[in-house]
């Protein structure tokens, strides 16, 4: 087997919340808990979940933006995850990511030239000035954006070409893999389509290895090659967008599925009971998912899941998936 | 005649010395007891103006500035505030998409309910309180005793779409309004908040005008559809008609452009470009820049709502293709 371009082993990241003065206790949010995963090159590996679920912890922690409170991060076999700022520079031009809102992720007194000329000066000090303009040039050419659109300001733009900008920005250094959080959730339909299409044709021009993270079910079916499903910090159930559409095997991907809205209709037909996630404070001793589960056992309240792999190849964090 | 009329509605705001824009067009809609109405559009499609316009809460500077609004005959916006106010919030009421921002984070959810009941209605505290907690019930809160007595901070964002639901039906209105009211929230979440409004509108025989941009939430939810573009209705009809043959080319384009119908891996169909702001329409249809199918004509008038599609070269009816 070919080495994995990122690897996550046992990846934890708790936050301390702030204590009263007073109190000895120490609360503890946990925002990943024992968390590994492996994306293979060239595969758009996909992260879906409710909010707070730890996705976008996940794409942060291995961009280096949080440090893990235990595990370990490796890119291309290297570890990551402990590297100073300095040792980490050359290895972060082959890794950037796209965010959610293109109207926050856009400094708006920066025109387009400067935003995009950014990370060569500093991630490619190497470059001559000359060298720079032409790299520009080549990924608006790259993310169908106009060459005149470089003395605009971001304001100047709608939101589908704030975030052809935002993507060009990632690409600009010519990375290998980018992490790409809710790329469209802030775009209208017609141009979800667009920026999902521009993706697709990226990764086919330059092989780039995708970690997109989003909660729309439907676009991971579309996009996806594997699928981590993640609930309050863990992953429940991994496998490849195929398998994991057609046989759901944890009850709380079916619970996502059942959510979709259907073109074809009647799947809001009967009621359904409020579900909560529980507090990422207190986790729950046994599964976190067991309060909403509708085929809970009593062993599920004792006993926490651990990620096991199936006959078809999925793992799943169930004791009762099979 | 139809509860709700509204007919060639135009909404209008001022812009600098130079005039009026329009934000909303010409806008028909009609809607009968009991009856859901999807309001599709992307942003700035003039589909929350139309909800607000229905309730005369335009702001100022902006006005209707041409058509009418008639609720069982009568024109609300001839009528004056006190009369206004006894339709809105009362017959007719509203769920916003953010209940973070619609719920008053100072005031505990008892509080809101019972205040909400006293402006329409003469009744006590004691009965309001009741009153309350029975439409908490209503939309399965658990143990709504104490949660009336709840803040809207300790609630989650599902639990808080609840309140404002049980908030709008606090007055049995005969129509619903909704703009967005999952847009804030996580797909099971949603999933859970739309069957609740689906079988409380079934159930009380209420109606819905649900204002959204996701196709698959209507398709479940709304039995007729209406497409806005650019302050127009583009296309209209029963939802499941439109869902599956739609004819004019943007309806058909948001369809194709959905992941859920295109092959897995494959390049989704896109419409170029983006829909062009209020301020700077083309001539002619508004959508012609982007349409495949525009021609001469297209670019010289405004197609009218014709059979439910203005357009003048509308895709046939799938009936009509197959055979």
């Amino acid at each position: 087997m070919t080495q994995p371009i990122i690897e996550t082993k046992g990846v934890d990241m708790r936050f301390a919340l702030p204590t009263h003065f007073l109190s000895r206790e120490k609360p503890m949010l946990h925002a990943l808990t024992n968390v590994n995963v492996s994306i293979e090159a060239g595969e758009s590996f996909c992260v879906v979940g409710e909010s707070g679920c730890g996705k976008t912890t996940l794409g942060r922690a291995i961009m280096g933006l949080n440090t893990p409170s235990a595990g370990e991060i490796y890119f291309n076999g290297q570890r990551i995850d402990q590297m100073d700022e300095d040792t980490r520079k050359p290895i972060r031009r082959d890794m950037q990511m796209v965010f959610q809102n293109p109207y926050a992720s856009l400094n708006p007194r920066r025109n387009v030239f400067e935003t995009l000329a950014e990370p060569i000066r500093h991630l490619m000090p190497e470059k001559s000035e000359p060298d720079v303009r032409q790299q520009v040039e080549d990924v608006l050419e790259a993310t169908g954006c106009d060459q005149s659109w470089q003395r605009k300001l971001p304001h100047e733009f709608s939101g589908g070409q704030r975030q052809r900008i935002a993507i060009a920005r990632a690409l600009v250094t010519n990375p290998a893999f980018i992490v790409a959080d809710e790329p469209i959730s802030a775009l209208d339909v017609s141009i979800q389509a667009q920026i999902l299409n521009l993706l697709t044709d990226l990764q086919a021009d330059r092989g780039l290895t995708y970690l997109f993270i989003t909660h729309d079910l439907s676009v991971v079916e579309h996009f996806g090659t594997r699928v981590a499903v993640m609930y309050l910090g863990q992953v429940m159930e991994l496998a490849t967008a195929e398998t994991i559409f057609a046989t759901p095997k944890h009850p709380y991907t079916q619970l996502l599925l059942d959510a979709i809205p259907k073109l074809a209709g009647g799947s809001f037909d009967k009621p359904r009971q409020p579900g909560e996630l529980p507090d990422p404070v207190n986790l729950p001793k046994g599964c976190p998912f067991a309060p909403r589960c509708a085929k809970v056992q009593n062993r599920c309240l004792a006993e926490r899941p651990k990620l096991r792999t199936l006959p078809n190849g999925t793992q799943a964090a169930c004791h009762y998936a099979e | 005649m139809a509860m709700l009329e509204v007919s060639d509605l135009h909404v209008a705001f001022p812009r600098g010395k130079r005039g009026w824009v329009e934000a909303l067009r010409g806008v028909d809609l009609t809607l009968e007891k009991g009856e859901r109405l999807g309001v599709v559009g992307e942003s700035g499609a003039g589909k929350s103006m139309l909800a607000f316009a229905i309730l005369n809460l335009i702001a100022d500077p902006g006005r209707v500035s041409k058509g009418t609004i008639r609720f069982e005959g009568a024109n609300l916006l001839e009528m004056s505030e006190s009369e206004i106010r006894r339709i809105r919030g009362n017959r007719i009421s509203m769920i916003f998409q953010d209940p973070m921002v619609t719920l008053n984070p100072v005031l505990s959810i008892g509080t809101q309910m019972v205040e909400t009941l006293k402006a329409h209605r003469k009744i006590s505290t004691a009965e309001a309180r009741r009153l309350s907690i029975d439409k908490l019930k209503e939309v399965a809160i658990p143990s709504a005793e104490t949660r009336l007595d709840a803040y809207p901070h300790e609630l989650s964002g599902g639990l808080r779409q609840r309140v404002v639901i049980a908030i709008a039906l606090l007055t049995d209105p005969e129509i619903i309004i909704a703009d967005e009211p999952t847009t804030a929230l996580d797909v099971t979440i949603q999933a859970e908040i739309m069957a609740l409004i689906l079988k409380l509108c079934r159930e009380k025989d209420v109606a819905l005008i649900l204002i959204t941009h996701d196709l698959g939430v209507v398709a479940e939810v709304t039995e007729r559809l209406m497409i806005m573009y650019a302050g127009k209705c583009v296309e209209t009809g029963p939802t499941r008609q439109i869902i599956d043959a739609p004819r004019h080319p943007y309806a058909s384009g948001l369809l194709k452009a959905l992941p859920q119908n295109a092959e897995r891996g494959s390049r989704l169909y896109q419409i170029p470009g983006s829909m062009p702001p209020i301020t700077a329409l083309p001539n002619g249809c508004s959508y012609h820049p982007r349409c495949e199918f525009a021609s001469e004509r297209c670019h010289a008038a405004a197609p009218a709502l014709v059979n439910g599609v203005a357009c003048y070269n509308p895709l046939k009816a799938k009936a009509e293709a197959t055979s």
